[in-house]
């Protein structure tokens, strides 16, 4: 036939050599054993899996534009929760203090408030009390917060003297610590009595709140990724109607023709998950700075809670998993419309 | 034997029937033209085989399984034993040669070794071993024809469906298209091709079964005593 008379280097000497003996068993339904199948099976996503990351990367500007898109859909979700995670750290020394203090009224004698405290250390239900002197504590206040030309120029100590008190009580027992508090609030000299419980609880259920809306943030945006990828996998499957038709036509199965499109799914979040962790990480890295100075003039030893790896490897199969089944829902929902 | 069993069959969209009460059979290993005019019902016959349509009413049968029973996740694996050529070649133009008739294979789960033999073989059979690398694109009809015979074949099919092969090709293209379909025929593959190139159909002996608005209007047995001196 009209075939090129330039000698063909391509073809290796064994194929040509298999030629020759192909017509004999042409008329035979070839066979194929359950070993090989699962090797050209895997040698099939392998493929898939290069193919799909191919097509993205032939598209540069629209692919970068998607991956962008999740990426930002990605990391707020996971900012809000790192944001909570700090707070939470932050208030972790709290996290046990059903702490009272009796404020003393302000002309108790020093002799008076130890005999008091001394007394309330025979108290079954206390695990421990401590006196704060007011000479003492003006003292460690002028100290921490150098206010000392300040004080140094009051006439008297304006401070109350405190007895702090630690229940055995569990901080949950709301009942029998608003009963306790009433028991002290009788005591001679004692002014007030103040939980220090109460506050923490209204920050705790502040922070329940703000985990909720990590909850509703997570599961909003991730509906949002999942829509920006099933409605990118539906463009790609209207571009490739043809092949589809070609492939259904010589037997492709839908799970052969679905693969690729659910593997572009996955590159599409995996993309995005390791874009979001950059974005976080250098979000983190620039706020770094600014808080360690912060915290150095509290004194604090707080710490700032980064992505941990546990985190970062959860965000990024997060991506992909949810890359994955937008490309499901999306190929589920187009490709039945394609018919040979 | 039967290959392929059409028992009563009867294909309608809405008010137009395609095929109406047609009952006809193709032996294993028979090669035979299927023509008529356009809108005979020549497509949707074959369409029927391929399980793209269902029949209104009646029966299809191949190696005597009713195609109508097959469940719908049956029907890739029958389409596999089955080679289909196409009028427009179907090729895929984001791939080369080779990727466009190793697609069968893929798909029916060969691994690379078997399956780069097995394209070489089906090339090398339609004459197009030498542009494996190239894009369909680059190639001319006739040759776009020859890769989308090498698709069909490469799976070794029992059975191979050809609409309209020959369509946009000239009279020499043609004969060669039928010869090759004439070495698959000889090694027993059962051929079916519609076509309605009638000087093609009369130069050649085999059988032709003609249909008209979805009956059969004629059927011309095949010539025995001039197959053998036929080719040369």
């Amino acid at each position: 036939m009209n075939k090129p008379s330039k000698p063909n280097k391509r073809v290796p000497k064994k194929a040509s050599a298999k030629v020759s003996h192909k017509p004999k068993e042409s008329n035979r339904q070839s066979t194929i054993t359950a070993s090989s199948q699962s090797a050209a099976y895997f040698q099939h996503h392998k493929l898939m899996a290069k193919d799909s990351l191919g097509r993205l990367l032939q598209n540069p500007f629209a692919s970068t534009m998607t991956w962008l898109v999740l990426a930002i859909a990605l990391s707020l979700p996971m900012t809000l929760y790192l944001a909570l995670e700090n707070i939470k750290q932050l208030s972790h020394s709290w996290d046990q203090s059903s702490q009272i203090s009796l404020y003393l009224k302000a002309n108790t004698l020093p002799r008076f408030a130890q005999e008091l405290s001394d007394n309330l250390e025979n108290w079954p239900e206390l695990s421990s009390v401590d006196y704060i002197d007011p000479d003492k504590a003006l003292a460690d206040f002028s100290r921490s917060t150098g206010l000392s030309d300040v004080i140094e120029g009051l006439d008297d100590n304006p401070l109350p003297a405190v007895i702090s008190i630690l229940p055995k009580l569990s901080s949950t027992d709301m009942d029998g610590l608003t009963q306790l508090q009433q028991k002290l609030e009788k005591l001679a000299h004692v002014e007030s009595v103040q939980l220090d419980l109460l506050w923490v609880q209204r920050l705790y259920q502040f922070m329940e709140l703000g985990q909720r809306m990590v909850w509703a943030l997570a599961i909003l945006l991730g509906l949002a990724v999942l829509l920006i990828i099933g409605n990118t996998i539906r463009l790609s499957i209207e571009s490739r109607r043809d092949e589809i038709r070609v492939v259904k036509l010589v037997g492709g199965t839908d799970a052969f023709v679905r693969r690729p499109f659910l593997y572009t799914g996955v590159w599409f979040g995996l993309g995005g998950g390791i874009i979001a962790w950059i974005l976080i990480s250098a979000g983190l890295y620039w706020l770094s700075g600014p808080v360690k100075e912060l915290v150095s003039l509290y004194g604090s030893d707080f710490q700032l809670i980064g992505l941990g790896l546990a985190d970062s490897l959860l965000l990024i199969l997060d991506a992909v998993v949810l890359g994955w089944f937008g490309a499901w829902l999306a190929v589920s929902k187009h490709l039945s419309s394609i018919e040979p | 034997m039967s290959h392929i069993l059409f028992d009563n069959v009867s294909k309608s969209y809405g008010a137009h029937t395609a095929l109406n009460n047609l009952s006809f059979e193709l032996n294993q290993g028979e090669i035979s033209f299927l023509t008529g005019h356009s809108g005979a019902g020549k497509s949707t016959l074959l369409k029927l085989i391929m399980c793209m349509e269902h029949a209104s009413s009646g029966q299809v049968l191949m190696d005597g399984v009713n195609l109508e029973r097959l469940a719908k996740s049956q029907i890739p694996f029958h389409r596999r034993r089955i080679g289909v050529v196409f009028q427009n070649h179907q090729l895929l133009f984001d791939r080369s040669v080779f990727e466009n008739v190793a697609l069968p294979l893929r798909i029916s789960g060969y691994t690379s070794r078997d399956l780069e033999r097995r394209v070489r073989a089906a090339l090398d059979k339609v004459g197009l071993l030498s542009k494996e690398k190239q894009n369909p694109i680059e190639l001319s009809g006739g040759e776009q024809q020859r890769i989308g015979i090498a698709r069909a074949v490469v799976n070794k099919p029992s059975l191979i469906l050809a609409d309209e092969p020959t369509g946009n090709l000239d009279p020499k293209l043609s004969s060669e298209i039928m010869r090759l379909f004439e070495q698959f025929n000889d090694v027993g593959v059962s051929v079916l091709i519609a076509s309605h190139d009638l000087p093609l159909i009369n130069r050649l002996p085999h059988r032709v079964i003609a249909l008209g608005q979805g009956r059969l209007i004629g059927e011309r047995a095949a010539k025995q005593a001039s197959e053998e001196g036929h080719h040369e």
